[in-house]
């Protein structure tokens, strides 16, 4: 037992317990631990409440436990590491790992548009697209009326009013109320439910809007129903739903439309099929469309290649004009280098999408002053060629992005060791050779992982993208991307996010697909940086 | 209640209902007694309807929200019910709500444009709305906007459409009539170079902008049938598109050079409000019109191909979800509420957008521009709600944007290669 007997030496000696545990003097550690540690509890009954209220059963359970989670953590003895990795931990799971893992779900499934909901709520709406008013019939005045469990409507028409239930048709009744509305007060035979009691009681409410009044024995003639509760008017649905089959089957031309678990749709025989479906999983034809679909594939494929060039192109341009200046003005022998380096920062000190809006200006056609002044009034259509396109997204995210170079190779050069310079200068190497030997070897040690860290950034670069050219000019074809799209924009035009219709299965396919991508070049990157490091 | 929707029609064309229901003649002697006691006995008037407890979600833009509060108000006060407004972004709505709505978690009515329905059809989230004898009120085209598929899915309140705008400064205030006319009217003010303006979304091309042109030739998107409601059939191919594609290469930069992919929504206000062009084709969302220095007159676009120039009329309203737990109030509250003049006076008054209830748009006619508008709205057509629309606007934005630079020297050519692309991706 040493480890026993190690505390036992060490006991006399400091007490190796936190202040939050300790009480000891005024115990002010242990009372701020006791504040904050109240606070989160109270935090999280809030959000169990509000989670009972909402009924929302998965968040309920897991505030319970990380609640749970974080009291032992914090008032137990022996988990100490815990307590500086939980909060990050929970933060972890919440916003990383929650969203990759739905995502991930996502993309597996058809979720979009046309397939938005559950099976149960396409049948529903499939039913409500289908019942129509019968054509020539009025609006009456009608009142919910009850007897026992049975529920009916009463209809005020011509004076008559009639009464009905979802088993017997509407039939006239004698000594009836009505008020000034016509609408029924008093029904014989019935206890008339008052607005009130409809409103107040939402279970009663569903049941008198799924309400059907047969107006005669002959199914065709429709029946009644309201929407509203004082209002009924005469509906005829023109499909009929098989629960046992699982079938909708169409009364007037008798088609048939089944329910397709593959695709999520009710599709008859013929193929064709009914317009709302629901979710469903898919498997792996996201990712399978991703590049077999015709419409897709191609436009696709350049979008995915002049991603990569332009991250590289930007990392690479901006590093190296960003180098350059920096090189230029570390020189001694430049004078007021502190404010013309504040006047280089200037782009970077703009909010990114305006600045790319004020180049979308400049660039115009025929009004923007790049032509203009530049180019002696030229025709150049820069955003509406597919190449100019491409060289002026490369241009203006050079802008943006040089002075971030230039700051970061300012900052690495003045920590370059000056006697290495000086011992090399003595050795005789000239400038060239020392900036290739010494500068940019030990500059790469600090800058590369900042250059892969900017190439997943900008491999993601959607707002440059998305204000200077909206990913335009298109491809032709219908698969709405573009020229400069990347793959990032590329997805938010599939998604629907900007109006069109809404493939979130595929979307997500795509985005994982990018995670992927980035998440190796990456790795891989990471690793050969290390090797810099050995320098 | 405080309204009952439409009692007239129902005294006249119920009879025949109530006879089929009733063979023999002693129920409806019965009856005849009902009738004549009711009107002794009547109860006082009805009071309104006590909601307390429920809870009323609506989700808004920012524009519209003063107004539903308004509008709001006073059904909380009438019934006690809460209503809950949610501010989104308009952009956001129609995605959140196909999103929201299957989890549950979706508002009871949402504000939207009309050419959602297609796609909120699709995702099974929306309910059908019935006016009742109310639809009456509405204008045409605000009705058979939100009627898809023979249902109407909405309750409208505004009506937009793109009209003729022209700086009375510049060539005086008579509206031409035809495109010929008011190219010449330009042209005698000395406005050779740019005589009208064309909104092309800069390079992208804006099809929308240039439909009353396309329209006035004869091409249509979509055919509509005899009810009003679009197919799937694509109308614009044939000599009447093959026209309209020609006049859009001769007016080009190809040939007089009117229409350019330069015109973005920046450069067309600057252009119009600098007074560089008297005529401009856009929507009363134009910031000239708070300017009270210009002189401006509103009128339907003049034709070009012969045939009248409908713009494509955008429909604003309110849908309902499917997945409403409060369908009951949620009608009560969009017909007996939303529905009426003063509910429909309010949303103007906080955005003032062509109103669609007939009544409103006569008496707000009495200020010229709005009459402007929704004469060209009255000439209009809606714009296509079937989902199939969303396959249109790539082609045919890419087509005009090639005709009007001239990149495409066979304007029939590419605009019959377009629609045959268009045909086989709508399939």
């Amino acid at each position: 037992m040493a480890n026993d007997d190690a505390v036992a030496v060490k006991e006399p000696k400091a007490p190796r317990e936190s202040h939050a545990r300790r009480w000891s003097g005024l115990g002010g550690g242990f009372i701020a631990k006791l504040l904050l540690m109240a606070l989160v509890n109270a935090l999280a009954l809030t959000i169990i409440m509000s989670a009972w209220n909402a009924e929302a059963w998965a968040i309920l359970t897991l505030s319970i436990v990380l609640i749970v989670g974080a009291d032992i953590i914090y008032f137990a003895k022996r988990t100490l590491p815990l307590k500086y990795l939980y909060p990050g931990l929970i933060f972890l799971a919440i916003f990383q790992l929650f969203t990759l893992a739905y995502t991930g779900y996502v993309a597996f499934t058809n979720y979009g548009t046309g397939h938005a909901g559950s099976q149960q709520q396409a049948v529903e709406a499939t039913l409500i697209q289908n019942e129509r008013r019968v054509d020539g019939t009025p609006t009456v005045p009608l009142s919910i009326v009850r007897d026992g469990d049975t529920l009916g409507f009463a209809v005020t028409q011509d004076g008559i009013v009639s009464v009905g239930t979802e088993e017997d048709v509407l039939e006239p009744v004698s000594g009836a109320v009505v008020d000034t509305n016509s609408r029924p007060t008093e029904v014989p035979g019935w206890e008339v439910v008052s607005q009130n009691e409809l409103f107040s009681d939402q279970d009663l409410q569903q049941d008198v809007i799924d309400l059907r009044v047969p107006v005669s024995d002959e199914a065709e003639d429709g029946s009644m129903r309201t929407r509203d509760g004082s209002s009924g008017a005469i509906y005829q649905s023109s499909i009929e739903w098989d629960d046992e089959a699982q079938t909708f089957t169409d009364k007037e031309t008798g088609t048939v439309y089944y329910a397709d678990q593959e695709v999520g749709n009710f599709v008859a025989d013929d193929g064709s099929r009914l317009p709302t479906g629901w979710s469903v999983t898919v498997g792996f034809d996201n990712f399978v469309r991703a590049v077999t679909d015709q419409n897709l594939a191609g436009p696709l494929l350049k979008v995915t290649l002049w991603t990569f060039a332009f991250a590289v192109l930007t990392v690479l341009t901006s590093f190296g004009l960003g180098l350059l200046f920096a090189l230029i003005y570390n020189d001694d022998r430049i004078r007021g280098r502190k404010w013309m380096r504040t006047v280089f920062i200037l782009p970077y000190a703009f909010p990114a999408f305006m600045s790319a809006l004020l180049w979308r200006g400049m660039l115009n056609r025929e009004f923007g002053i790049i032509n203009d002044w530049f180019f002696f009034g030229a025709d150049i259509n820069w955003l509406g060629d597919p190449w100019l396109a491409k060289f002026a997204i490369l241009w203006v995210n050079l802008w943006l992005s040089y002075p971030y170079w230039f700051l970061v190779c300012t900052g690495a050069l003045q920590a370059l060791p000056s006697e290495t310079m000086e011992a090399s200068r003595m050795d005789g190497a000239g400038r060239w050779r020392q900036f290739r030997s010494i500068t940019l070897p030990l500059l790469m040690v600090s800058t590369a992982p900042l250059a892969i860290s900017s190439f997943a950034f900008n491999f993601n670069n959607f707002t440059i993208i998305y204000m200077l050219t909206e990913g335009g000019p298109p491809f032709p074809g219908t698969s709405g991307l573009g020229s400069t799209d990347i793959l990032i924009s590329a997805i938010y035009n599939i998604s629907g996010v900007s109006g069109g219709s809404a493939d979130y299965g595929l979307a997500s396919a795509l985005s994982i697909i990018v995670f992927i991508v980035v998440g190796i070049i990456s790795a891989i990157a990471f690793r050969q940086t290390r090797k810099l490091e050995e320098i | 209640m405080r309204k009952q929707i439409g009692m007239g029609a129902a005294f006249v064309a119920t009879a025949a209902l109530l006879a089929a229901c009733s063979s023999d003649p002693e129920p409806a002697e019965t009856a005849e007694t009902t009738s004549a006691e009711p009107t002794v006995s009547t109860s006082e008037a009805p009071e309104a309807i006590d909601a307390s407890g429920q809870t009323l979600t609506i989700w808004t833009d920012a524009e519209r929200e003063g107004a539903i509060q308004t509008v709001a108000d006073t059904f909380e006060a009438e019934t006690g019910a809460t209503v809950e407004i949610v501010q989104k972004n308009f952009e956001d709505l129609r995605n959140d709500f196909i999103a929201q709505v299957p989890t549950g978690e979706g508002p009871d009515i949402t504000v939207g444009a009309h050419d959602w329905a297609g796609a909120l059809v699709e995702a099974g989230v929306v309910n059908t709305v019935d006016l009742g004898e109310t639809a009456d009120d509405f204008e045409q085209v605000a009705i058979d906007a939100f009627t898809y598929d023979g249902q109407l899915y909405g309750l409208p309140y505004a009506t937009e459409a793109i009209a003729l705008i022209q700086n009375a400064d510049l060539v005086g205030d008579t509206a031409p009539t035809t495109w010929d006319e008011m190219i010449a009217m330009s042209e005698e003010a000395g406005f050779e170079d740019r005589p009208f303006i064309l909104f092309t979304n800069g390079t992208s091309g804006d099809g929308y902008s240039a439909y009353p042109l396309q329209t006035s030739f004869g091409a249509p998107v979509f055919v509509q049938d005899e009810s009003g409601s679009y197919t799937t059939e694509v109308g614009m191919g044939g000599e009447a598109g093959q026209a309209f594609a020609q006049f859009l290469y001769d007016n080009g930069s190809a040939g007089t050079g009117y229409f350019s992919d330069t015109i973005d929504y920046d450069t067309s206000n600057q252009l119009f409000a600098d007074g560089e062009s008297p005529f401009i084709l856009q929507g009363p969302w134009m910031p000239f019109f708070d300017d009270d220095s210009m002189n401006l007159v509103v009128s339907p676009m003049v034709s070009a191909g012969g045939e009248t120039a409908a713009p494509f009329v955008g429909v604003q309203g309110f849908y309902v979800s499917s997945q409403s737990e409060n369908t009951l109030l949620a009608n009560q509250f969009l017909t007996n509420y939303m529905a009426t003049e003063d509910a429909q006076r309010a949303l103007y008054e906080a955005d003032p957008r062509l109103p669609a209830l007939t009544a409103l748009a006569e008496e707000f006619s009495a200020d010229p521009i709005t009459a402007g508008f929704v004469a060209s709205a009255a000439q209009g057509v809606p714009m296509p709600s079937i989902p199939q629309m969303g396959d249109v606007w790539d082609f045919w934005n890419a087509a005009e944007i090639q005709l009007i630079t001239g990149t495409a020297d066979d304007p029939a050519g590419t605009w019959d290669s377009m629609v045959s692309e268009l045909e086989a991706a709508i399939g």
